[in-house]
Formats: C-alpha cells, sequence, structure tokens
C-alpha cells in the first residue's frame, strides 16, 4: 500500500526537531521540575519511530546507523553503574550526590549524578522502545 | 582489600577480562597469562603455610547487608588452606596441561573464562565463613562445572552429561541451603565459626537432624556419593583437563571439605557417624565394583574416582566418633581416621590428576580411550607408561608411592573403630573393615586393569597404522610434577602431616587441646600388623581375580538393566517433565481471554479479599473534594468509550476508542495537578497507538468471538468485580489508615535528595532500586521480544543444530 504521503513528510521534517529538543528539554528538566530519565527517553524514542514511519527504514538507518540494542544495553549498564560507582567512593550502593558547580560561561549550576542515573533510563527507554517496534516492523 | 579477599576475585577479574580483550588477546599466548594467576595465588598462598602451620587463623569481614547478617567474612585456616593449595596446584598444572591439549581451533577464550569462574569460585567456598556466601560460592561452582562438561556443546552426550550434573548437584544445593537456614534459625548467625562455637546450645533443638541430613545432601550430591554418583562418570564428556581438575581433583572435594568442615557441628551425632561412614563405603565398594568392568580409560577414572571419594567420606565418618567421644588422651587416636582422610585428599589429587592427564595423552595421540581397542603402547609411549603405573600403583596402594599410606591408614581406621561399643559399632562394625577391604581388592583390580590394557600386550594393527608417538613435552610436565609428587609424599609424609594436615586436624577438632597430639608420625614399615596383612591379601587377592576376570564378569550381567540408577533418574527426569508439561498445557492453552481471566481473579481474589480482610473498605464522602462540572463531562466521555469499546466491530475503532480513554485519563491527570503522570501518559499512549498500528499488518480481521452465552455472562461478571474493585479501592486509599504515611519523608525531598520535584526524587533517589531494577527488566522485556521474532524467522530457514 503506498500512500501519497507529501504532507506527512514535510510536517515531520519540521516537527521532529521540536519533539527531539522537547525531549532533551524535558530530560534535563526533572528534579526540579516535570521531566526526566523515562519522559525524556520516550518522547526522544516515539520522536525516532516518528522518523521510522515516516521515512522507510533504510533511509534513517543510514542517517542514524546505531544498534538500538546496544543502546538499551549502554542505558542498562549506565543505571547499574553508577549504582555500583557509589561504592567505590565509599558510599552504600545506589547513592546520589550533587552540588553547585561554576563553569565558564555557563555560570553556576547545580549539577547531579542523578542525572547520568537518569541518562541511563533515557538509553534503555529509547533503546527498548525502537528495538521492539523495529523488530515488529521488520517481521514479514 | 586485603590479601585473601584479592585471591577470591582475581580469578573473577581475570575472567571478565579474556571476554573483553578477547580479539586484542592472540589465541597463542591466551593460555600462558591465564597461568599466571592460579601460579601467583598458589605461590601467595605458600606464604601463608608456615603462618597456618604455628596455629595461626586469618579471618577478614567486609559488611554486605549487616541487617540480615549477610557479610562477606573470609577464613582461612589449615582445612581451607589445604583446598586451596590444591585449587590453585592443581589449577597451574591442569592449565599448563590444557595449553597444550586444546587445540587452537577451540574457542579457548571461553574455556578459559569457565575454568577462571571455577577456580573463584571455589576459593570463595573454601574461605567463606558466612553460610550464606558460601553457598552462593557452591552454586556458581556447579554453574561453571555445567559450563565446562558442555564445551563440546555441538555433542548431544555432552549436553546430556552437563544437564544432569548441574540437575543432580544443584538440587543437592538447595537442600544444603534449606539446611543452612535451619542452622541460622537455631543459631541465629550464618557464620560457620560462630556456630561451631555454640554448638552444644544447638544440638538438642528438634531441626538439628533434618539440618544434619539435608546439608549432607548437598555434600553427597557434590561429592558424588552413592546414589548421587551418576552424573559423574557423564561428566567425563568434558575435556579431559576439565574433568582432571574439576571432577576429580577439586569441584568433587567440596563435599568432603563441608563434610569436614561441619564436624565439629554434627560429629557427635550417631546418624551423622552412620550416614557419612555407610555412605562412603557403599560409594567406595560400588564405584570400584563398577569400575572393573568399564572398557572406557576416562569411565575407569570416573569410577574410580567416585570410589576414592567414598573412602574419603567414610574416613571422615569414622573419625567424626573422636567428636561424640570428646577429647582425652584415650580417644585421640580415633582423630586419625579424619587425619588419614585429608592425607588421602592430597594424594587422591596427585596421582588421579596425573592418571587423568595419562589417558588424555593416550586420547590426543592415539585417538581413543577404548581399552579393548588399546595396548602395547609401552614401547611408543615410555614415559606415558611412567604416569600411568606410578598413578596406578599409588591408587591401588603399593609403596613406594604415597596412596600405600594413606590406604593403610584407612585399613587401620577401620580396624580400630571396632574397638569402640557406642553407636552400636559391636553389632554390625565388622561390617566396615570387611567392605573396605573388598573394595580395595577391586581397586588393585581396575589398577591392573589401567596399566595392563592399555601399555602391554601387543599394540592393535589399525593403531599401528596411524603411527603412534610420545606426547609433547609440554603435555608430560604436569603429569610428572605430580607423579614426582607421589613419590615425594611418600618419602617425606611427616613434612606434610607437620606444616599442612596439623593445622587442618585443629580445625575438624576445634575443642581438642592439642593438634600436634592428633597428628601420627608417618611411617612406611610399622611391623607385621594387620594393616600390612589386609595389604598382602589385596595384592594376592587382586591378582588373583585379574587372572580369573572374565569367569566373573557374567556377575554384571545379574542386575536388570531397567533398574539402574541410570535408568531410574531418566525415568524420573522423563515423568517429571512429561506431568510438568500436561499440567502446564492444561492452564497455558494460547487463549489471551483465558489468560486475561486468571490476572483478574487473582487480582480481585487477593486485592480486594485483603481489603475485605483487613477490613479497610471506608468511605467517607465528607472528606472528598467537590466535583466539578468539567470532570463529570470527563467521566461520561470515558463511560461511553469504554461501553463503545466492547461493541466495537473493526480493530481501528477499537484503538481509536482506546486512545480515547488513555488520553482522557490525562487529562485527568492534568485537572489534578500531576503534570509528570500527565506527560507520561500522553507519551504512553502515542507510542502505544503507534506499536498497534505497526502490528495491524501482522494481524487479521477482528473476529468476533464464538462464545456461548454462560462464558459471555462470566466473562462480564469478572469485569464488573474487576472495575468494582478498582472503584472501591481508589474511594477507600484516601481513609486508609493501617499505614503511617511515609509523604514526610518525600516532603524534605529537596535537602535530602537536592530536587525540588518529589516525583522524581523518588524515582531517581528514594526509591532508585525499583528504578534500577525496571530500567533492566524493560531491557530484558525488549530483547525477549527481539528474541522472540527473530528465532522464529531463523527457525523457518530450518536451521538444525542438533549434532552438528
Amino acid at each position: 500500500m503506498k500512500i501519497n504521503d507529501v504532507i506527512l513528510r514535510t510536517v515531520v521534517k519540521g516537527v521532529i526537531f521540536i519533539i527531539l529538543t522537547l525531549g532533551v528539554y524535558l530530560f534535563f528538566s526533572g528534579h526540579n521540575a516535570p521531566g526526566g530519565g523515562f519522559i525524556g527517553g520516550l518522547v526522544l524514542g516515539s520522536a525516532i519511530v516518528l522518523l521510522y514511519i515516516t521515512y522507510d527504514l533504510e533511509t534513517v538507518h543510514k542517517k542514524m546507523p546505531f544498534d538500538f540494542k546496544k543502546v538499551a544495553a549502554l542505558g542498562v549498564l549506565l543505571a547499574t553503574g553508577t549504582a555500583v560507582g557509589s561504592i567505590l567512593f565509599d558510599a552504600p550502593f545506589l547513592s546520589q550526590t550533587d552540588g553547585y558547580f561554576n563553569i565558564p560561561i555557563l555560570g553556576e549550576k547545580h549539577l547531579t549524578t542523578v542525572t547520568i542515573f537518569e541518562a541511563g533510563v533515557a538509553l534503555t527507554v529509547i533503546g527498548t522502545l525502537v528495538t521492539i517496534i523495529l523488530s515488529i516492523g521488520e517481521d514479514e | 582489600m586485603t590479601i585473601d579477599f584479592a585471591i577470591i576475585l582475581i580469578p573473577f577479574i581475570m575472567a571478565a577480562l579474556i571476554l573483553l580483550f578477547n580479539k586484542q588477546l592472540r589465541k597463542k599466548y591466551l593460555g600462558w597469562i591465564v597461568l599466571i594467576i592460579p601460579v601467583s595465588l598458589f605461590l601467595i598462598l605458600t606464604t601463608y603455610i608456615p603462618r597456618i602451620a604455628n596455629g595461626e587463623t586469618y579471618t577478614h569481614t567486609y559488611e554486605w547487608i549487616p541487617a540480615f547478617n549477610l557479610n562477606f567474612t573470609t577464613y582461612i585456616d589449615g582445612l581451607s588452606l589445604i583446598l586451596s593449595l590444591l585449587i590453585t596446584g592443581v589449577g597451574s598444572l591442569v592449565i599448563l596441561y590444557s595449553i597444550f591439549y586444546l587445540s587452537m581451533k577451540e574457542s579457548l577464550h571461553h574455556f578459559y573464562c569457565y575454568l577462571l569462574l571455577f577456580m573463584g569460585a571455589m576459593l570463595g567456598v573454601v574461605f567463606s565463613d558466612n553460610l550464606m556466601v558460601l553457598y552462593a560460592f557452591w552454586e556458581l561452582t556447579s554453574v561453571s562445572s555445567f559450563l565446562l562438561i558442555a564445551f563440546w556443546h555441538h555433542r548431544k552426550a555432552s549436553r546430556a552429561g552437563a544437564r544432569k550434573s548441574m540437575t543432580i548437584t544443584v538440587s543437592g544445593g538447595v537442600s544444603m541451603l534449606t539446611g543452612f537456614l535451619m542452622l541460622y534459625v537455631m543459631s541465629g548467625t550464618f557464620s560457620i565459626r560462630e556456630i561451631i562455637a555454640n554448638v552444644e546450645k544447638i544440638s538438642e533443638h528438634s531441626l538439628f537432624i533434618p539440618a544434619l541430613i539435608l546439608i549432607l545432601l548437598g555434600a553427597f550430591t557434590k561429592s558424588a556419593q552413592f546414589p548421587f554418583h551418576i552424573w559423574l562418570p557423564d561428566a567425563m564428556e568434558a575435556p579431559t583437563p576439565v574433568s582432571a581438575y574439576l571432577h576429580s581433583a577439586t569441584m568433587v572435594k567440596a563435599g568432603i571439605y563441608l563434610v569436614a568442615r561441619f564436624t565439629p557441628v554434627f560429629g557427635g551425632e550417631m546418624v551423622w557417624f552412620w550416614t557419612v561412614t555407610g555412605v562412603g563405603l557403599i560409594t567406595l565398594f560400588w564405584g570400584s565394583f563398577n569400575a572393573v568392568r568399564q572398557t572406557d580409560l576416562k569411565a575407569i577414572l570416573a569410577f574410580s574416582t567416585v570410589s576414592q571419594l567414598g573412602l574419603i567420606m567414610s574416613l571422615l565418618g569414622l573419625g567424626s566418633v573422636a567428636v561424640h567421644l570428646g577429647y582425652s588422651a584415650d580417644t585421640v587416636i580415633y582423630t586419625q581416621a579424619t587425619f588419614a582422610a585429608l592425607f588421602h585428599l592430597i594424594n587422591h589429587s596427585t596421582f588421579k590428576g596425573a592418571l587423568f592427564m595419562m589417558v588424555g595423552i593416550v586420547d590426543h595421540e592415539i585417538g581413543t580411550r577404548d581399552i579393548r581397542r588399546l595396548g602395547g603402547l609401552m614401547s611408543i609411549m615410555p614415559f606415558t607408561f611412567t604416569i600411568a603405573v606410578i598413578g596406578s600403583f599409588s591408587m591401588a596402594g603399593l609403596p613406594p608411592f604415597n596412596g600405600f599410606l594413606s590406604k593403610e591408614m584407612f585399613f587401620a581406621a577401620t580396624v580400630k573403630i571396632l574397638q569402640l561399643d557406642v553407636f552400636s559399632i559391636e553389632s554390625t562394625g565388622i561390617l566396615i573393615p570387611l567392605i573396605a577391604w573388598v573394595a580395595s581388592i577391586l581397586t588393585f583390580v581396575y589398577c591392573i586393569i589401567i596399566v595392563n590394557r592399555t601399555f602391554l600386550g601387543k599394540i592393535k594393527p589399525d593403531i599401528q597404522e596411524k603411527n603412534p608417538h610420545e606426547a609433547p613435552l609440554g603435555m608430560l610436565i604436569s603429569p610428572f610434577i605430580l607423579i614426582t609428587l607421589v613419590i615425594a609424599i611418600f618419602f617425606f609424609p611427616n613434612l606434610l602431616g607437620e606444616y599442612i594436615l596439623k593445622p587442618a586436624m585443629a580445625s575438624v577438632y576445634p575443642t581438642f587441646p592439642s593438634a600436634a597430639e592428633m597428628t601420627p608420625h608417618i611411617s612406611a614399615w610399622h611391623g607385621f600388623n594387620i594393616e600390612l596383612l589386609m595389604t598382602i591379601g589385596v595384592i594376592v587377592l587382586g591378582i588373583v581375580l585379574y587372572r580369573l576376570l572374565k569367569y566373573w564378569k557374567k556377575i554384571y550381567r545379574i542386575f536388570p538393566q531397567n533398574w539402574t540408577l541410570n535408568a531410574i533418574y531418566e525415568r524420573v527426569i522423563t515423568t517429571s517433565e512429561n506431568v510438568s508439561e500436561s499440567i502446564t498445557n492444561r492452564y497455558m492453552n494460547g487463549k489471551l481471554t483465558h489468560y486475561f481471566i486468571y490476572i483478574y481473579i487473582s487480582f480481585v481474589v487477593i486485592v480486594a479479599g485483603t481489603f475485605v480482610a483487613l477490613d479497610a473498605f471506608s468511605w467517607n464522602p465528607r472528606l472528598d473534594a467537590p466535583v466539578e462540572t468539567y470532570e463529570l463531562l470527563l467521566v461520561f466521555i470515558m463511560i461511553f468509550t469504554a461501553i463503545g469499546l466492547v461493541f466495537a466491530k473493526s480493530r481501528i475503532t477499537s484503538v481509536l476508542l482506546n486512545g480515547v480513554l488513555g488520553y482522557s485519563v490525562a487529562f485527568f491527570f492534568v485537572i489534578f495537578r500531576a503534570p509528570d503522570l500527565a506527560l507520561t501518559q500522553l507519551v504512553v499512549e502515542s507510542v502505544t497507538t503507534a506499536l498497534f498500528l505497526i502490528c495491524f499488518k501482522h494481524l487479521g480481521a477482528l473476529k468476533p468471538e464464538p462464545s456461548s452465552k454462560r462464558v459471555k455472562v462470566s466473562n462480564g461478571v469478572i469485569s464488573i468485580l474487576v472495575g468494582a474493585t478498582v472503584t472501591l479501592i481508589g474511594l477507600a486509599v484516601v481513609n486508609y489508615e493501617k499505614f503511617e504515611t511515609i509523604s514526610t519523608y518525600f516532603e524534605n525531598s529537596y535537602e535530602l535528595a537536592g530536587g525540588k520535584n518529589i516525583v522524581n526524587t523518588i524515582l531517581g533517589d528514594f526509591r532508585a532500586f525499583d528504578t534500577m531494577l525496571e530500567v533492566v527488566v524493560l531491557f530484558i522485556a525488549g530483547l525477549g521480544v527481539y528474541t522472540l521474532i527473530n528465532l522464529k524467522a531463523a527457525k523457518k530457514e530450518g536451521a538444525d543444530i542438533e549434532n552438528k
């Protein structure tokens, strides 16, 4: 079934940046405002899924040559890694810490180790989401 | 990090490194790099010998989950030192041997990774003081043994052998775990040393005997004692270095270690004495009896290992009587059985390791291990012949080899026990030396078989054609080191006794004041006494029986074929598989509706049942917030959508209606000021819809299910019950007062977790453990979907991996 999807393609070209930006924004706004790793990851993942639906698999794969299973695995590794990592600093398993740092140009910023943990969550969500949808979509 | 902790950890780290840097490492050097680990560990451990011999012990505790009494406590004493020296010492020799034994085409990195995994796990078993940690390492040895037996996993027999050993040893392990938990219930601690120190407080407890039996089950399955020994011959499918290492020198000694370790706890019991001695003796006899009729060299060695393990086990049983008698100048003599057990433990590792390596050489150079096809190799392989002779004669108990010394001590112990009149030894005790003696004769017979059938006689023509030759030097080094030890121990046994065995005796008998008193002076010549006469009898009768072998071999046909232990095991496995399959098929019928019914019924029963049982359904309308008109509007939209969903005729309609429901819920989240939930719900809803759309091409048109009226009504009732449960609970939780509220804890999120959004601090800090595990589960589920879909595709191509 071939549908005339010029409108879809044109719209997606613009919208995709908005969605991606929203995803990144949601990811970083977590902890103090609504957002965080899970939602950020979901939004980013759905953006990728939208790309796959609009364009065909090969085109997207050429531009984003990731193995999304490995993306998910990296996410799990990050999440469990930060958990184990705290043991190396003599703190209990899964301890998180935060602090205010003065970074040139950006000014004083609040940095937390939770961000790394949340990045792991986000990557796992993106990887798993795309893996599932791709494997169902590719299945003949 | 202290050194004893590092000893356990280093093999694991190395195993991980091998896998990570597999591509960078040259296969040629892999074995040599791995060899560094056991050799250096062995050297480190030898530095402990003089200190341990002085009576020192080393212990370190790393608190892991102190709230549950789970600590990583390492404990080095004489007993664990013996085992650890064997693990690293024999381990070094085996790895050196494997470098020459395994071809470069094998997946060597897997082999060495599993081997190191085993080494670390085994060191963990002998160094752990905490029962739970010991158990974890114990099962890890079973797992690594499984992986190593199935190393040539393209062969069906390897897979079957691996599965059998896993099934038997892990079932024993689970029963041992139950025994450990009982010990914890009785003593309130997982520390072996503390349990030993408080043994008189727990010995009257009603769980004491059950715990004893369960722990023995674990030890017997691991050490291949009758009737659990059947896994060991099948485990011989593993590469020969593995058999030499795991299945004769180390892993099968774990059960012996456990029995020795728990002798101070349970040794005073009559049940312990008779079970350990009895099972040991039966195993000793049955193993040697069956070894005689085998035609595969490795199978002979497997049964002989079973038999020798039985010997050591029975000695530990005999020695436990000293714990019952308590310390006095007269009772010390009975500890000699344990001394002989520990002595033979070391001797067995030396000569059996050498013999396995000898068989490996024969197999490697000639291409067969069948004694009916072998013969006359003496002139071709003189070095291998030397190894075989020394190893076999030591096993048969002949001088001047170490097996002679421990065998004599074994005979002495079985005779000496007759003087006692505890545990009703006086009535049946005479069987002990008798069985020991008969089994030793059979041992002598199969030792002659190993040497004669392989190396003497004429070379068979088909082997002559292959132009056989002596093994390369590299494969001979390890067995030669072992047979050198066999002879060296015979001439200097007291060195071993003084430095290695004495401290171990102190750990088996902690209540006895002096370890030196329990360490007898071992001498090869001790006059014409009963043990020497027994040995002479063994030699004479053994030669006679070997000569007459063809006349009495018929005895093996007496046993009915379908009542062998293996046949029974197969039957149990097949029956349980069939039964479980039929039970599973009864409820897993592939109908999604049925699965939903199971889920919903259990949901209603458990959740609503709990609420009813706790009398927690309470509804106080005055506490509720006022209901606005637009909220009512949303509710009505949802009600109509839900009803419409039930009657939808096409898939697209039902998906869209489902979407409407989902977005309405998101609206509710917005109204009730839960932006995080609303965001998540919106995105999840969109993704689900996309997923449905993708799935559509695989699904046919929506067909109404042809179901009877009764089914429809019962489904309707279940749906209404689920809905009612959810609604009522939703109304009741507001007034729920059974637990103290924990929200005050989260309100301090900014100070505690540095975040202003409570939801995020819950996810990332307070309940981060949940989130972490959820991430892992999500990943596993994703991989599951991926494999399910791709596995189906692979099957279509007709790929048959069976026996490739």
